[in-house]
């Protein structure tokens, strides 16, 4: 047990630095000139502001020494500064994370109770019809894409029925909160504006449903197998022989074993969720890492391009690591292979 | 319900037999056999569309921004082609690059896998770090940043999603090799003298089928959003070309001209719900366990 958390945290290092490299290649592939997005189409034509533009971004040097320039930059906890938003790239997404854990988490937490939800009720039901429905509706989840998903729900639920706010986390003209989490809801409670709590969490239920509604699914999917594995091992006939009543059962005995190798589900469902984030925040206006992300791509920014590789290769790691972790916590038959 | 892995030594003739019996088996299961019907139907779609779909999916054929109507089933876009044909023909754009990139990434994943997981050592190290660090990242990030770097166009996201791909079934193939190594056909196969690469071909990637498969139907279904997702992020097709991400873009662009997104969104939703319907049911019923991504 403890070598195998020991091998698994020894690849951490390794795997970092993978990431930072793959990140760095990445960035550099880009074949369109990144002189053109510095100093724009106009001023292509005049030599000297594109000599200080180059030595500025290092674009001079050769790339083992753009690579070594990097590596010593990022050490130091700078990553550059984002071609189109002329902001360092850092500041940028520490601006924009709380944004995007925000959706995530609330993702997280519908995705996640709506899957434990689904699966206990289809377990009870097995084979029957309420089972089949139950899975069919988990499998649809996963099988939209969220973009899609995301645009019927705005279409429906706030330009025909008028239930919801429309795209972006806060009303027009309105301040956000002052920050102190980040996530517009609790800061809003923090700041006792309680209006204010239910505007922001009203913008929040919609993409955080369309996006937890895609992880469903394989969540589901495991408490329904798992909470029928428990349903039939001896310890759960006993119980029942005890005379103990069914929902003592499934609460007390099935439910609680079963969800152990769901918790580490959890885990890899949530840097799935923080990805998804990417379409979502698209189509909901959400200004996170996901549509920096993709404001980076269209516009070739490559410095923000990079910083967002490095900060999902990240998330990721972490997140597997913990899974991984969680898991080898939760069964002690995992063992390193 | 049981299949049974043929082995050797019975007559071809028997093999086949006990082979389709194990299909027909497979199709009594209800949700094996409405993926299989939904495929079919797809397949029908991208084989046969230009025979009958009523219009052209790049001309103009009627007023812009119709709702659907009798003429056109959908309604009809900015630019007033017809959206129903639109969709058909997308069909021919989504799936045969999903099934290439499942299958590219079959070929050099599952060669990489294997190799590594029979020969270990060296190899094995080398191979698996690199799997380790491409699946470090988070694939549509990891997809996005290299259509980007590529430029836009399905052919770079092709290769993007390949890239994202392949270390899934490089991983698969080395545990299904490397759990067979030590069997007692390959141990026999050894000791008669047989090659490396004889008993790699031979005694132990067909055992690995069943599981390969399995899990090639499942990723299927993924690919398929994922190719539409980067169309939709504009990385992937280019207008106006008739691919159902790059058109549920349009849609949100004319957001309330709502039949624009509907029919490609309805498309997807049948294809990978088909997909997955399959994958699902392959999965419970030859109980394979199924690599996550």
């Amino acid at each position: 047990m403890k070598r195998y958390i020991l091998a698994r945290l020894a690849i951490v290092p390794f795997l970092l630095f993978g990431i930072v490299t793959v990140a760095f290649i990445i960035s550099r592939l880009i074949p369109a000139d990144p002189l053109t997005s510095i100093v724009g189409e106009r001023a292509m034509g005049n030599p000297e502001v594109i000599a200080a533009a180059k030595s500025k971004w290092g674009l001079d040097k050769s790339v083992p020494e753009q690579y070594w320039a990097y590596l010593s930059n990022l050490v130091r906890g700078d990553l550059g500064t984002s071609f189109r938003t002329k902001n360092s790239v850092v500041s940028d997404l520490a601006e924009r994370i709380p944004a995007t854990l925000e959706l995530a988490v609330t993702a997280m937490i519908i995705g996640g109770v709506g899957g434990v939800l689904l699966g206990k009720f289809s377990a009870r039901r097995k084979d029957r019809p309420a089972d089949h429905a139950a899975r069919v509706f988990a499998l649809v989840g996963s099988s939209l894409p969220v973009f899609w998903t995301g645009l019927a729900a705005l279409f429906l639920l706030y330009a025909r029925l008028g239930v919801f706010p429309g795209p972006g986390r806060l009303p027009s003209r309105v301040d956000p909160p002052p920050q102190v989490t980040g996530f517009y809801t609790i800061d809003a409670l923090l700041d006792g504006d309680v209006s204010l709590f239910w505007q922001c969490l009203a913008r929040l239920i919609l993409p955080a449903a369309v996006l937890g509604w895609a992880i469903m699914g394989s969540i589901s999917r495991l408490v329904r197998a798992s909470m029928l594995d428990e349903m039939h091992s001896d310890y759960v006939r006993t119980a029942r022989a005890k005379g103990l009543r069914e929902r003592a059962v499934m609460r007390g005995h099935v439910l609680r074993n079963a969800l152990l190798p769901v918790l580490t589900i959890v885990g890899f469902s949530f840097a799935t969720l923080l990805t998804g984030a990417v379409l979502t925040e698209t189509i909901f206006e959400w200004n996170g890492v996901g549509s920096y992300a993709v404001a980076a791509t269209r516009n070739l920014d490559y410095p923000a391009i990079n910083a967002v590789c490095l900060f999902g290769g990240v998330v990721f790691l972490l997140s597997n690591l913990a899974t991984d972790l969680l898991y080898a916590l939760a069964d002690p038959k995992v063992r390193l292979t | 319900m049981t299949v049974s892995v043929t082995t050797s030594g019975s007559g071809m003739s028997a093999q086949r037999v006990s082979r389709i019996k194990a299909v027909g088996g497979l199709l009594r299961h209800p949700a094996i056999a409405f993926g299989v019907m939904i495929s079919a139907a797809w397949l029908v779609v991208v084989l046969t569309v230009h025979w009958w779909a009523p219009y052209d999916p790049y001309e103009s054929v009627g007023e812009r921004l119709r709702s659907p109507n009798g003429d056109h089933w959908f309604g009809t876009d900015a630019l007033g082609r017809d959206v129903f044909t639109r969709v058909l023909y997308g069909a021919r754009q989504s799936l045969p690059i999903s099934v290439a990139v499942i299958a590219c990434a079959l070929l050099i994943g599952g060669l990489l896998g294997a190799v590594a997981g029979y020969f270990g050592k060296r190899v094995d190290t080398v191979v698996m770090r690199l799997v380790d660090v491409t699946m470090a990242f988070p694939p549509i990030l990891l997809a996005m940043a290299v259509a980007a770097a590529l430029g836009p166009g399905l052919r770079n996201g092709f290769i993007a999603m390949v890239v994202v791909w392949w270390p899934i079934y490089a991983r698969l193939l080395r545990a299904q090799v490397m759990a067979m190594k030590h069997k007692e056909h390959v141990e026999a196969a050894v000791s008669i003298g047989a090659t490396r690469s004889r008993i790699l071909r031979r005694h132990v990637l067909p055992l690995s089928f069943t599981g390969v498969m399995v899990n090639a139907t499942v990723d299927l279904g993924q690919v398929v959003l994922l190719t539409a997702s980067l169309s939709f992020l504009g990385l992937g097709a280019l207008p106006p070309a008739p691919e159902w991400g790059a058109m549920i873009t349009e849609g949100a662009k004319n957001f309330y001209q709502w039949w624009i997104a509907l029919a490609p969104g309805l498309a997807m939703v049948t294809v990978v719900l088909g997909i997955n319907f399959l994958g699902d049911g392959l999965r419970d019923v030859l109980d394979v366990k199924v690599a996550s991504k």
